[in-house]
């Protein structure tokens, strides 16, 4: 039976590990491949990074950290943040990632996903959808949440799927960094209207909350702060989840 | 181990890994205008292909309409019944081998005749074959340098083979 995944989420800045709170005060943690081969190690379904520094250096010592991951981490690793084309998701692949997830350039160019997915398959296209609420539905935004785009996300979620999307990463900007729960509505929203695969994002602060998302239908939950802070490693996560009834590698 | 696009490196290999990640239509595009379908239909060493190489591997693939290596008798079709497209994640590979749990990634997937197949997975209630071996000829559709300990035993398997 299809397992349901638990992803922990790293940013990463000029090839380095960093934390911060909605990326101000942003403080070095070190190396992302340590990271991400301790996770792995630990029970990780699979590895998303986030680049949140846009810039030439930036992108080169990604690409570098990347190379690195490939020959230590031992489940998929998926890349995001800064991608706005074929050749530079064709980079990525090449340096080791998996998958590659797009957030901004495809809401401000929605034939991006098509070109990408043509070329390299559904399968290793993500989009990334940060959703906040409004009148009673959801607005997609660009720019790490900053910039509101005036698009429906259940429908910019619809339309990310038919032009190949191979999986969407929903994140309620409502709920990230509350520790109190996904946005379940969100992700009941979501699932309903897409048949591709939804990664839950944005608010976990303890394991029944992982649940809770992976319950709407979601494939996948990620979380972050949850992880790095040690309060619940991920095989006690996953332990959990699995006693609960749903399908887990443990 | 080496990455190589030339045929002359590919005539010559003890071994052939034949990997995944893309799509059909421009990965058999690719293999041809480089003669490496060639290359790897006179080579005589054992050959894996993993997820889209193992499917590359059959005659025909839905994915871009296109006709692949043919090494293999066998189309490749869309996973049109599952609940959700692409199947993704962790699933079981059952056969001939100990019980394995590993990561899949693919839209589509391998239609062959039952004496190719080693080992298969179900997704939505279907059987689809996961592992296919003839002669110096595997495949396996998962990922088994992404698949933690379970996938590092496959390989190790084949290597040993």
């Amino acid at each position: 039976m299809l397992r349901k995944r638990v992803i922990p989420c790293l940013d990463v800045r000029g090839g380095r590990l960093v934390k911060g709170i909605n990326f101000e005060s942003l403080r070095d943690c070190g190396d992302p491949v340590d990271a991400a081969t301790r996770y792995a190690a630990d029970g990780a379904d699979e590895i998303v990074w986030l680049n949140i520094a846009a810039g030439e250096e930036s992108w080169t010592a990604l690409l570098r950290a990347v190379e690195r991951a490939a020959e230590t981490v031992d489940v998929p690793l998926c890349v995001g943040g800064g991608v706005s084309g074929t050749a530079q998701g064709r980079e990525l692949l090449l340096a080791g990632a998996d998958k590659i997830s797009v957030n901004t350039a495809p809401l401000d160019r929605p034939a991006l996903i098509a070109e990408l997915a043509d070329r390299f398959g559904s399968q290793c296209v993500v989009v990334a959808i940060d959703a906040a609420r409004r009148n009673g539905g959801w607005q997609a935004h660009a720019s790490g949440g900053r910039r509101p785009t005036g698009r429906d996300a259940v429908a910019w979620a619809r339309q990310a799927a038919e032009l190949g999307a191979g999986e969407l990463l929903v994140t309620s900007i409502d709920s990230d960094g509350t520790h109190r729960g996904y946005d379940l509505e969100l992700l009941r929203a979501i699932c309903g209207s897409v048949r591709v695969p939804v990664i839950a994002s944005g608010g976990a602060g303890r394991p029944a909350d992982i649940t809770a998302a992976l319950e709407t239908g979601a494939s996948a939950a990620l979380a972050a702060s949850i992880f790095h802070d040690g309060t619940y490693p991920i095989h006690e996560v996953k332990r959990e989840v699995a006693a609960c009834g749903l399908p887990i590698r443990i | 181990m080496q990455v190589s696009g030339d045929p002359a490196v590919v005539a010559a290999a003890e071994r052939l890994v034949l990997p995944g990640v893309g799509a059909a239509a421009p990965a058999m595009t690719a293999l041809r205008g480089r003669g490496l379908d060639r290359a790897l239909a006179a080579s005589t060493a054992p050959l894996i292909g993993i997820c889209l190489g193992m499917q590359l591997l059959f005659g025909h693939s839905d994915e871009g309409d296109i006709d692949c290596l043919g090494l293999l008798t066998g189309n490749v079709i869309a996973i049109d019944w599952a609940e959700r497209v692409p199947h993704m994640g962790w699933n079981d590979v059952v056969g001939d081998g100990p019980p394995a749990v590993c990561y899949f990634a693919h839209s589509y997937a391998v239609d062959c005749d039952d004496r190719l197949v080693v080992a298969r997975t179900a997704i939505d209630g279907r059987q689809v074959p996961t592992v296919v071996r003839l002669g110096r000829l595997s495949g396996v559709q998962f990922h088994p340098e992404k698949s933690a300990s379970d996938g590092r035993r496959v390989l190790e398997r084949w290597l040993a083979a």
